[in-house]
C-alpha cells in the first residue's frame, strides 16, 4: 500500500495581503514619486523649499506683528514702537479695520449695505440652478428674475422699472408665440422683438409713472457715483460676464452663418472691438460718448462702462466659442441635418452643447481675465478697489500705507477668481464623456 | 500738475467736438440749478487736497472750493456731486460737460488756458517743484544732484521741469518713471532712486508719512512755478464769475478778518468797514450782479470758513501734512494771495 506523499502542511485559506512597504505607500510614496524622483527633481525641490522658507521667514513677523486696532498710520507706528519694534517691522492692518467698508462698498450709504449683500445672495441663488444640474429645473424661473431684483436692490428707485422691463420681455415672448401661428419662425421672432421695442420706447416710462401713481413701490435711490470698491468691480464684472455669454454665443453663430450680411456684421463687430484695447473703449465710454449724446442728457457712467465691458468681453467669448464650433467634427452637423432638424433645433440640441463643453476652460479663462480687467476703470476715475485704495492712501490718517491695502484687495480677487477656476474644473469633470 | 500724452491725443481727437460742446453749454448756472447739484471734478486722492474720510465724505483744500461754489449757488455747501477725475481725463471731462468745474490741483499754464479752452478763475494754492533726498546722500543743494537717479511721475509738467532744470545747470540724471504718488513713495523708500521730485507740498506730505522722516530732507530749491487753480469751461463768463468770486470771497474774508465763527455776528449789524458789509451782503447787492442770493458770501464763510481756516484745516502746520503758509500767505503778510476788492 502506497501512502501518498502527504505534505506536512496545506494552506486552506489565502493569506491576507501584507501592507506594502513604507517606501511604496502613502505620503512617502507621494513625496518620492513627485518630489524626489530624480536628481534634478531633488535639486528643484530643495530650491523651492528654500525659497518658501525664506519668504515665510521674511513675511511672517510682518504679518504676526500686525496692528489691528489703531486710528492712523502714526498711531500704528507708536503701538509698534511701544512693543520695541521698528515702524516697518509689522503690518498696519488697522487700515483694513477702519476702511474695509469703503474697500468693499465704496461710498454706498452705510445704512443700505444690506441691499448689495442681498443682491449678491440673490445673484448667487439665481446662478446655482444654472451652475449645478442636480438642482430642480423649476428654480430656473428664479434665475431669470434674479437679475432684475439685483438691479432694483443696487440702484433702488421704483420697483416698477424692473417690473416693466420684465413686462416688456413677456410681451415680446407672447407676441412671438402668437405670431408664430401665422408666420415663419424667423419673421415671428423679428415681429416679437419689434413689438417689445415699441413697448420699451413708447409705453415704458408712462407705464412706470402710471403704476407708481397708483401703487408706489419705491426704495431709496442710490446713484452709480456712490458705487465703489469691490462692489463696483463685482457689479461691472458679473453683469458683463452674465450678459456677454449669450451675446458671445449669438456673435459666434452669426460669424458662422450662411447669410452674408449677418456674417459680415459679426466679423466687423468682433474684429473692431477686439482690435482696440479695453482702456480705449473705457475712455470712449467716459469722454467721447458725451459729445455725441444731446446736451443735458447724462447717461449713467457705470452703465456706459458695463455696456462697453460687455461688448468687449462678448467679442472675445465669440471667438472662443467659434473655436469650439470649429472643433466639432463635420459629421455632427451632417448628422443633425440627416435627422431633419431645423437650424435652431440642431444648434440647440447638437452643436452648442458640444461646442460649449469644449470651450469651457477658455470661457472661464476669459471670465477670470474680464473680472480682473475691471480694475482698469480706475483710469477713468471710477473708484474700484484700486481707486478706493489710492483715495485712502491720500487721507491724512493713512497716507504712506501701501502693502496692507493691496494685500487685502489681492485676497478679495483671489477668492473670486479661484472659485471660478474650481467651478470650471468641476464642470469639466462632470461633462466628461470619454473613458479615461 | 500733470498732463499725460494720452490727454493730448484724446484732446486733439476731440477738439472739434469740444468747440461744438462749448457753444451748447453756455448757461452752466441754469444746468447746475436744474440738476440741484454742482458736479465738481476733484483729484482721485491727494493728501490735503481731496481724500475721503472714514464716513465717505470728501475733504481737502480743493474740495472746499467746490463746497464754496455750491454754497454760493444753492446756499448749501453739501449740494455737490464729487466726480474724481484723473490727470488724463480732467480737461476732456470739463469740456464734455461731465463736470461743471474742475478743482484738481491743476497748474495754470498758457496752453491749458488758451489751447485747451479752459478758463482759470484764480489761484487757490501756489506750489512749486522741489527735490527730496535721503540725508545719507549728503546733499544740501539741488545743484549737487549731478549723476543721480530721480523718481518722477511720467508724462507730467514735473518731468519736463526736471529735464529743463538739469540741462540748464549742465547736470545729468537718470529718470525712474513711476505712475502714482504711492508707488513713488515705495520706490524712493526702497532705494530705487536717490532723488524724489514733485510738488513741494506733496513732498512735505510724503515725508511726514515716512517711517523715519528724519532720514530724508527736502532741498531748498524750488525749480518751477505751479500755480494751482480751479477752472471752468471757456465761453460761459457768468458761470466763470461765480466760481472766481467764490474763491475771492474766501481770500477776502481772511483779509477782512471774517471767519466762520464771527460772520453771523458781523452780518447782524452794519460794520464800520463797508467792504465787510458788501461781502456779507448787508450793503449793496453784489450777489444779484452774479445771479445768486445777497448773503452768498456769508453762506460760504459760515459753511466753509475763510481761506486761512480752509488752509489750516487741511494742509496747515497742525495737520499731518504740516505746511507753513509761506507764499500762500496773504499779500499783506508777505505772501502772494491777493483778491480784487469787493466793490
Amino acid at each position: 500500500m502506497t501512502v501518498p506523499n502527504k505534505p506536512a502542511f496545506v494552506r486552506t485559506e489565502i493569506l491576507p495581503a501584507k501592507a506594502p512597504p513604507v517606501r511604496a505607500t502613502g505620503i512617502t510614496l507621494w513625496v518620492r514619486k513627485n518630489l524626489l524622483s530624480s536628481w534634478l527633481n531633488v535639486i528643484l525641490t530643495s530650491l523651492v523649499l528654500y525659497a518658501l522658507i525664506r519668504i515665510t521667514y521674511g513675511l511672517w513677523p510682518w504679518l504676526a506683528n500686525g496692528v489691528w486696532e489703531a486710528d492712523s498710520l502714526a498711531h500704528c507706528r507708536e503701538i509698534l514702537a511701544a512693543s520695541g519694534l521698528g515702524p516697518t517691522d509689522g503690518a498696519c492692518f488697522a487700515v483694513i479695520n477702519d476702511r474695509w467698508h469703503q474697500l468693499l462698498f465704496g461710498f454706498y450709504p452705510s445704512e443700505l449695505y444690506w441691499r448689495p449683500i442681498l443682491a449678491m445672495i440673490l445673484f448667487l441663488g439665481g446662478l446655482a440652478p444654472i451652475l449645478f444640474f442636480s438642482l430642480p429645473r423649476s428654480l430656473l424661473t428664479f434665475s431669470c428674475l434674479a437679475p432684475f431684483a439685483c438691479f432694483w436692490l443696487l440702484w433702488g428707485g421704483s420697483a416698477w422699472v424692473p417690473l416693466a422691463a420684465i413686462g416688456g420681455l413677456v410681451i415680446a415672448g407672447l407676441a412671438i408665440r402668437v405670431l408664430s401661428k401665422w408666420l415663419s419662425s424667423t419673421l415671428a421672432v423679428c415681429g416679437g422683438i419689434a413689438i417689445g421695442l415699441i413697448f420699451y420706447l413708447i409705453g415704458f416710462s408712462s407705464f412706470v409713472s402710471f403704476a407708481e401713481g397708483i401703487f408706489p413701490l419705491s426704495i431709496q435711490q442710490v446713484a452709480s457715483r456712490e458705487f465703489g470698491g469691490f462692489m463696483l468691480a463685482a457689479t461691472i464684472g458679473l453683469s458683463a460676464i452674465v450678459l456677454s455669454l449669450p451675446l458671445g454665443i449669438l456673435l459666434a453663430l452669426a460669424r458662422q452663418s450662411d447669410l452674408p450680411l449677418i456674417k459680415w456684421c459679426a466679423i466687423v463687430f468682433i474684429e473692431v472691438v477686439r482690435g482696440v484695447p479695453l482702456i480705449v473703449w473705457l475712455f470712449t465710454a467716459q469722454l467721447l460718448l458725451n459729445y455725441f449724446l444731446p446736451p443735458g442728457t447724462s447717461f449713467d457712467l457705470t452703465l456706459r462702462v458695463i455696456i462697453m465691458v460687455t461688448l468687449f468681453a462678448a467679442a472675445y467669448i465669440a471667438e472662443v466659442i467659434r473655436g469650439g464650433l470649429a472643433a466639432l467634427p463635420k459629421g455632427q452637423y451632417e448628422g443633425a441635418d440627416s435627422l431633419g432638424l431645423s437650424y435652431w433645433q440642431a444648434t440647440r440640441m447638437i452643436i452648442l452643447p458640444q461646442a460649449l463643453k469644449i470651450s469651457i476652460p477658455a470661457i472661464v479663462n476669459e471670465f477670470i481675465g474680464l473680472f480682473k480687467d475691471t480694475t482698469l476703470v480706475v483710469f477713468i476715475g471710477l473708484l474700484d478697489p484700486i481707486g478706493v485704495a489710492r483715495a485712502i492712501q491720500a487721507t491724512p490718517e493713512w497716507n504712506g500705507i501701501y502693502w496692507e491695502l493691496f494685500t487685502f484687495i489681492g485676497l478679495l480677487f483671489f477668492v473670486v477668481c479661484y472659485a471660478m477656476a474650481r467651478y470650471s474644473l468641476h464642470l469639466e469633470n462632470k461633462l466628461r464623456r470619454g473613458h479615461n | 500738475m500733470t498732463q499725460t500724452k494720452t490727454t493730448k491725443y484724446l484732446l486733439a481727437a476731440a477738439a472739434p467736438l469740444a468747440v461744438m460742446a462749448t457753444g451748447a453749454a453756455a448757461a452752466t448756472l441754469d444746468e447746475v440749478r436744474e440738476a440741484g447739484k454742482l458736479k465738481c471734478g476733484i483729484h482721485e486722492g491727494l493728501a490735503g487736497f481731496a481724500a475721503p474720510n472714514a464716513e465717505g465724505q470728501w475733504e481737502g483744500l480743493d474740495v472746499d472750493i467746490c463746497r464754496a461754489v455750491a454754497a454760493a449757488v444753492f446756499g448749501d455747501s453739501e449740494a455737490v456731486e464729487y466726480i474724481p477725475v484723473t490727470g488724463s481725463t480732467r480737461f476732456t471731462a470739463l469740456a464734455s460737460g461731465e463736470i461743471d468745474m474742475l478743482a484738481r490741483t491743476t497748474t495754470w499754464t498758457f496752453s491749458r488756458d488758451t489751447d485747451l479752452k479752459n478758463e482759470f478763475v484764480g489761484i487757490n494754492f501756489y506750489d512749486g517743484q522741489g527735490f527730496m533726498v535721503p540725508t545719507a546722500l549728503g546733499v544740501t543743494s539741488a545743484l549737487e544732484l549731478d549723476g543721480t537717479t530721480v523718481c518722477v511721475n511720467t508724462g507730467t509738467t514735473t518731468e519736463l521741469n526736471l529735464a529743463d532744470y538739469f540741462s540748464a545747470n549742465g547736470m545729468s540724471y537718470e529718470p525712474v518713471p513711476i505712475e502714482t504718488g504711492a508707488e513713488a513713495q515705495q520706490q524712493f523708500l526702497s532705494g530705487s532712486c536717490d532723488v524724489f521730485t514733485g510738488d513741494s507740498s506733496g513732498l512735505a506730505a510724503n515725508r511726514a508719512t515716512f517711517p523715519n522722516p528724519d532720514d530724508y530732507v527736502v532741498l531748498p530749491e524750488i525749480v518751477s512755478k505751479e500755480p494751482l487753480g480751479p477752472a471752468v469751461r471757456h465761453g460761459d463768463s457768468e458761470w466763470e464769475d461765480i466760481v472766481r468770486w467764490s474763491l475771492n470771497a474766501l481770500i477776502t474774508a481772511e483779509e477782512l478778518g471774517v471767519t466762520s465763527a464771527n460772520a453771523e455776528a458781523l452780518a447782524s449789524e452794519p460794520q464800520a468797514n463797508a467792504e465787510i458789509n458788501r461781502l456779507l451782503g448787508t450793503e449793496g447787492d453784489l450777489g444779484a450782479m452774479i445771479g445768486v442770493e445777497a448773503d452768498w458770501a456769508k453762506t460760504i464763510i459760515m459753511s466753509v470758513g475763510n481761506y486761512s481756516e480752509v488752509f489750516e484745516r487741511h494742509v496747515g502746520v497742525n495737520t499731518p501734512i504740516g505746511l507753513e503758509r509761506g507764499v500762500n500767505a496773504l499779500w499783506t503778510q508777505g505772501g502772494l494771495l491777493y483778491s480784487p476788492p469787493f466793490r
